[in-house]
């Protein structure tokens, strides 16, 4: 095991976790850390990853309250140092609430909270998130959310198409994103945000190894 | 320093679908009400600011919903300020 260490945010509400670090431990060999959202110490840790849960309850907005916990403020820093953050579901929404990435998750079309596999295709390898090759253009996550539909205006669309920061789309739109949009990743592509989870498909006994690929590149 | 009553709307931008207002919408049609055009859900927030003069109430009004109350890339906002003690 090297001595690399990814550090799992968690805040009140959050509940993947525990699933992300089993995800890293077990299956990549990589060390992780949690660390509980009043802490504005990332000394240590090589890169951060945001899970899925409901911070705060979700309380006003999807992520709202949590991007004025002392962590998320002493996160700019360290994206600025080009080090990798990833923010999956809540973790996505946190990062567009607080402005790391562009654009705003809401209600899902139908208004279901939708918990599924979904086919998806991978638009840009921008910062090495996902594989950009003939033979692993498409793959399968799982989604769990009810307030995943990525919304941006005409103009955003336009500088993320320019710009290669859309990495993930929908096959079969389930929640009426833009664009069919699942994941984006910002300018310099140091920070990752998606809806589907990629700690849940991290061996086969749990239906798949597509998301392993997402994670280990925590590390590079 | 007056105390203040706030009231804050805040509303989905006019580009942005609402699908809960949708979904009441059709309910309302249920109802038997069958003229309704458009039916939006917003969010109305309200709260006392106490010891602090007009003109810093309101800036610190705008700065709550321009960070914290509503988010800009889908939402809009007005608010009134009632002064309720001097």
């Amino acid at each position: 095991m090297s001595k690399f260490k990814v550090g799992i945010v968690v805040f009140p509400g959050s509940n993947c976790d525990r699933d992300v670090c089993w995800a890293l431990e077990s299956s990549l060999d990589i060390k992780t850390k949690y660390i509980w959202h009043e802490s504005s110490d990332l000394s240590g840790v090589e890169a951060i990853v945001l899970p899925g849960g409901f911070s705060y309850g979700d309380y006003l907005r999807c992520g709202a309250v949590a991007r004025f916990s002392p962590l998320i403020n002493s996160l700019s820093d360290f994206v600025k140092t080009g080090k990798k953050v990833i923010g999956i579901c809540n973790g996505f929404q946190i990062l567009t609430e607080s402005g790391f990435l562009p654009g705003a998750l809401i209600s899902n079309s139908n208004l279901n909270f939708i918990c599924k596999d979904v086919n998806l295709e991978i638009l840009s390898s921008k910062g090495g998130w996902f594989q950009n090759s003939n033979k692993g253009k498409f793959i399968n996550l799982p989604i769990a959310h009810g307030e995943g539909r990525y919304f941006c205006d005409d103009d955003l669309l336009k500088n993320l198409l320019d710009n290669e920061m859309i990495v993930l789309k929908y096959l079969n739109n389930p929640n009426g994103s833009n664009f069919d949009i699942a994941g984006i990743v910002n300018e310099k592509g140091n920070v990752l945000g998606l809806m589907p989870h990629p700690e849940r498909s991290c061996d086969p006994l749990v239906g798949g190894i597509d998301g392993l690929h997402t994670l280990r590149n925590l590390l590079t | 320093m007056s105390h203040f009553q706030v009231n804050v709307s805040i509303r989905l931008r006019p580009s942005v679908l609402d699908p809960a207002g949708e979904a009441v919408k059709s309910a309302a049609s249920r109802l038997g009400v069958n003229n309704i055009s458009s039916l939006r859900i917003g969010k109305l927030i309200e709260l006392t600011l106490q010891d602090i003069e007009e003109k810093e109430a309101k800036e610190k009004i705008e700065l709550l919903c321009d960070r914290l109350f509503s988010n800009n890339v889908i939402e809009d906002y007005e608010y009134s300020l009632k002064k309720v003690y001097e």
